[in-house]
């Protein structure tokens, strides 16, 4: 079982609020991203929850018992680190064994369980090394195998893949995604990386500043972002966001539409506007409109869309996938 | 670097830079070449010295001279008791200071180092009366504690700064584990903490052993160590070349061959970590 | 990490090594403080009596204290300018790649481990030595007289010794320093343009200039306090010729028993070894953030 529920948890250093009182439940076996810009408090979340920072206010409960105070060795939580944290001075073997002695497991069944967290992670064949020995992506192999070993209630992932390089860091997410089909345990992940939240998450939790943006599904977020803020920071590439006569002409302060949502035509169209880069990815063209009177839009076009620096296009946004913000930047 | 020098110029620096260093290590080979001659071949031209025939005499009568072997033990005693002893104390400190660092851990640092920067001469005479009243001149036990104080802000400042470069996310990592502070310490911390202990250790003893002020100051014969030794040939047996040179290359190898072990942690801790 | 239970036993592990450290501070350095305040000396025991500043007086315009404080200035930048100079120009050349570099550098490294009465004394009658050192051999085969180091030149002599131990000292940390200079800034230098020259004066003159400041601070914390070298070459002598302050305090207080001159001499001593650790310590406070 891996149910967390956060109670007005709130976070202070000094004087300063880092999370104002915040409530998020957690259901067992979801896959739960915290995602949002640097500093908006998401990795001190990540630790609230392990226990290695201690809460200012209110209650962290775990399978339902309060869990605020219990030092973080008894939560029977699991974490991953940025920087991997494997002990330098023990071998693959002994790293993944740890939690397992410290646990007091028996030594055969700990092997046991070794070998199967190895055979899973296809670390065989490096047990016996040591973690200087190993590359980035294994390095990163053996800190989940050491967190799979134990059989935690919850994983917790504190920007795991942001040192690796970013071919690795696509195998890893497929990796990990793979681990919580497989295991079905309950896992937070923390990344600045929308890509990754949208791709592994069941739940994304935007964050900013220390509070709560919206929570829900990726294509909730995609499709229903609630502010503006959540619709600047999910989707790949932004979204076009508006501001002045065109959104007050449709009764908004803000309005957003995505590269996708545009369409384009060489003779008519609602916006005129003057190509300016062009980005080929060979399955799409990213365009960079110069529309008078609003910010440069990127359009998405198809892969082989032949236009020019320079070329005269017109845009039309689908009114459908139009979205409308208000003065207080909630979506209307 | 990829690019490659040429082969004339590495020739060239070659060169120069074995026959400096050779200039430079020449007092220290000359010593070591001269302890194995006889008293009367020790004082000839240095070409006849060379050609003069080995021996082991001076060896031999430095021993039954002098007891070597007592003031050489005066030495480990008082260079590794004095650095035990400063290990002891601040190792904890270093520790704390290291991972739980409060607003005045920089203020406690640089005032442990300011005080190193007292010259010895300025507490000379209490010193020598405390050790007078307390029946302490010329005992080991008063050099293992004045070396200790003398020698603690290094070596609070090496362990932390060895400390300091322990992650702390791995100690966090061992606490999710499962770990209590015990097997945090046991199992995690300490191991991690050995390489950086021993090079303190390392270069304290070395710096111990070649104290030449209190070691002087305070002893006379029964605790002298090895510096007050050697420093008893000044006149007359100075001028029994051989002899000296037997006594000086005991004195020295043991530390020689320590410091060269040691030398990138030496930088470090001689200049409390400004310069790695 | 930091709860306040931590932060009590951090306090208990940090206190004996600062308590301690505390009462070495405090205890002889106010009893020298108040000595030197006393007419004070070793053979008359119990007939001590206020002096006011007269020993500061007597100390300060004794002529021998100026030759000491002169002895001392002359020592310690002799050795600094031999150090540093030769220090530099060893690093610079030991950087480059050559054969047999960790023999080398072990070579070089050596003189530091020798303990200053060992080296003192085998320079003093094995090199020094007007009859049998090598010099007076080396003298006497070119058809020169013998020259006496250490009469007739004895602060020269012991400038020589002292820098021959620290020069060492100075080259290991050069050259540690230099070898950390990040090579893709030389590139990047190389591809505006810049010269081996340009390149040595605008970037490994500014990243050396760190490290010389400590060697010099360090060098000098420890070469006020030569004391040693002197002791067991020329005792200070001939005269005044080769005394520094430090040798002069302990001739003072422990061989004319003048307990009072001697403690206003360490304090003074004291003084002066202050306004070189202020510095010092500015310094190293600035890099420990870093």
């Amino acid at each position: 079982m891996g149910k967390i529920t956060l109670r007005n948890v709130t976070k202070k250093f000094g004087d300063v609020a880092v999370i104002p009182a915040l409530n998020l439940d957690i259901e067992n076996g979801e896959f739960v991203v915290f995602v949002g810009p640097s500093g908006c408090g998401k990795s001190t979340l990540l630790r609230l929850i392990a226990g290695l920072e201690d809460t200012t206010d209110g209650s962290i409960l775990i399978d339902g018992a309060d869990a605020t105070d219990t030092p973080p060795a008894k939560r029977g939580l699991a974490m991953v680190f940025q920087s991997y944290a494997l002990y330098p001075h023990m071998s693959v073997r002994k790293n993944i064994s740890f939690p397992l002695k410290m646990a007091g497991v028996d030594p055969a069944e700990a092997t046991r369980k070794v070998d199967n967290a190895a055979k899973v992670l296809n670390l065989t064949s490096y047990l016996d090394r040591k973690p200087g020995q190993l590359s980035g992506g294994q390095r990163q192999r053996v800190a989940i195998g050491r967190a799979i070993v134990r059989e935690p209630k919850a994983f917790l992932f504190d920007e795991p893949l942001s040192n690796l390089d970013a071919a690795l860091r696509v195998n890893m997410r497929l990796e990990i995604t793979e681990l919580h089909q497989t295991l079905k345990t309950t896992m937070i992940y923390v990344t600045h990386d929308q890509v990754e939240a949208m791709t592994m998450a069941d739940k994304i939790v935007v964050l900013n500043a220390g509070r709560i943006e919206q929570v829900g599904s990726p294509l909730t977020l995609y499709r229903n972002p609630a502010n503006v803020f959540v619709a600047g920071f999910i989707g790949s590439p932004k979204m076009n966001l508006i501001t002045g006569p065109e959104a007050e002409k449709r009764g908004a302060t803000t309005i957003g539409i995505r590269p996708e949502h545009i369409d384009l035509s060489t003779t008519a169209g609602e916006w005129q506007g003057e190509v300016g880069v062009s980005e080929h990815l060979g399955s799409d063209t990213f365009l960079h409109v110069h529309v008078p009177g609003m910010p440069t839009l990127t359009v998405r076009a198809g892969g082989e869309y032949g236009v020019h620096h320079g070329d005269r296009i017109f845009l039309t946004p689908q009114a459908d996938k139009m979205h409308r913000f208000g003065a207080d930047g909630k979506a209307m | 670097m990829a690019r490659k020098a040429s082969t004339q110029r590495k020739v060239l620096v070659t060169a120069i830079a074995w026959t400096i260093a050779f200039l430079i290590f020449f007092p220290i080979l000359w010593t070591i070449l001269m302890s194995f001659k006889s008293e009367g071949d020790a004082i000839k031209a240095p070409f006849d010295m060379l050609m003069s025939p080995w021996s082991f005499e001076s060896y031999a009568e430095v021993q039954t001279r002098s007891n070597y072997s007592r003031h050489f033990m005066n030495s480990v005693v008082i260079s590794l008791g004095s650095t035990l002893l400063a290990l002891v104390i601040a190792i904890p400190a270093a520790w704390a200071m290291a991972f739980v660092p409060g607003r005045r851990t920089k203020d406690i640092l640089m005032w442990m180092l300011s005080t190193k920067m007292m010259p010895a001469v300025g507490v000379l005479i209490p010193m020598y009366l405390i050790f007078r009243d307390f029946g302490l001149l010329d005992t080991r036990t008063g050099l293992v504690v004045v070396l200790t104080l003398i020698n603690l802000p290094i070596v609070v400042w090496m362990l932390y700064t060895y400390f300091k470069e322990i992650p702390g996310e791995i100690l966090e990592a061992a606490r999710m584990d499962g770990a209590n502070l015990r097997s945090e310490i046991i199992y995690v911390l300490t191991p991690m903490a050995v390489p950086g202990i021993a090079s303190t250790l390392l270069l304290n003893v070395i710096l111990a052993w070649n104290e030449a002020f209190w070691t002087l100051q305070l002893t006379t014969s029964a605790a002298a160590p090895l510096t007050q030794f050697i420093a008893s040939y000044s006149s007359p047996e100075g001028l029994f070349y051989a002899k000296l040179s037997a006594a000086s290359t005991m004195a020295i190898a043991p530390i020689l061959i320590l410091g060269w072990f040691s030398q990138k942690q030496l930088v470090r801790g001689l200049t409390f970590g400004a310069v790695k | 990490m930091a709860t306040q239970h931590s932060r009590t036993a951090a306090r208990l592990m940090i206190s004996p090594a600062v308590i301690l450290l505390l009462l070495w501070m405090i205890v002889p350095l106010s009893m020298t403080l108040y000595f030197s305040f006393l007419r004070y000396n070793l053979l008359m025991p119990g007939m001590e009596t206020w002096a006011g500043f007269d020993n500061y007086y007597y100390f300060l315009t004794d002529p021998a204290f100026f030759s000491a404080l002169s002895n001392t200035i002359i020592l310690v930048v002799g050795v600094l300018l031999i150090t540093v100079i030769g220090g530099v120009a060893l690093a610079l050349l030991l950087d480059q790649p050559f054969w047999g570099q960790g023999v080398v550098r072990v070579l070089v490294i050596a003189p530091f481990f020798v303990m200053p009465t060992v080296s003192a004394l085998v320079w003093k009658n094995m090199f020094m030595n007007p009859v049998n050192g090598m010099f007076a051999h080396i003298a006497k085969a070119l058809g020169l007289q013998p020259f006496d180091f250490l009469s007739h030149a004895p602060l020269a002599s012991i400038i020589l010794i002292v820098a021959w131990q620290w020069l060492p000292f100075a080259t290991l940390i050069l050259l540690t320093a230099l070898q950390s200079l990040d090579r893709e800034q030389q590139e990047a230098a190389e591809m505006d343009g810049a010269s081996v020259f340009a390149r040595f004066i605008y970037l490994t003159v500014p990243h050396l200039t760190r490290a010389v400041t400590v060697v010099v601070l360090i060098q000098t914390i420890f070469l006020l306090g030569v004391f040693a070298e002197i002791l067991v070459t020329t005792n200070g002598g001939p005269g005044t010729a080769s005394t520094n302050i430090t040798y002069l305090v302990y001739a003072q207080s422990l061989l004319n028993y003048d307990v009072g001159g001697g403690s206003a001499g360490g304090i003074v001593a004291v003084i002066l070894a202050n306004i070189v650790a202020i510095f010092l310590m500015r310094m190293i406070g600035k890099n420990l953030d870093a």
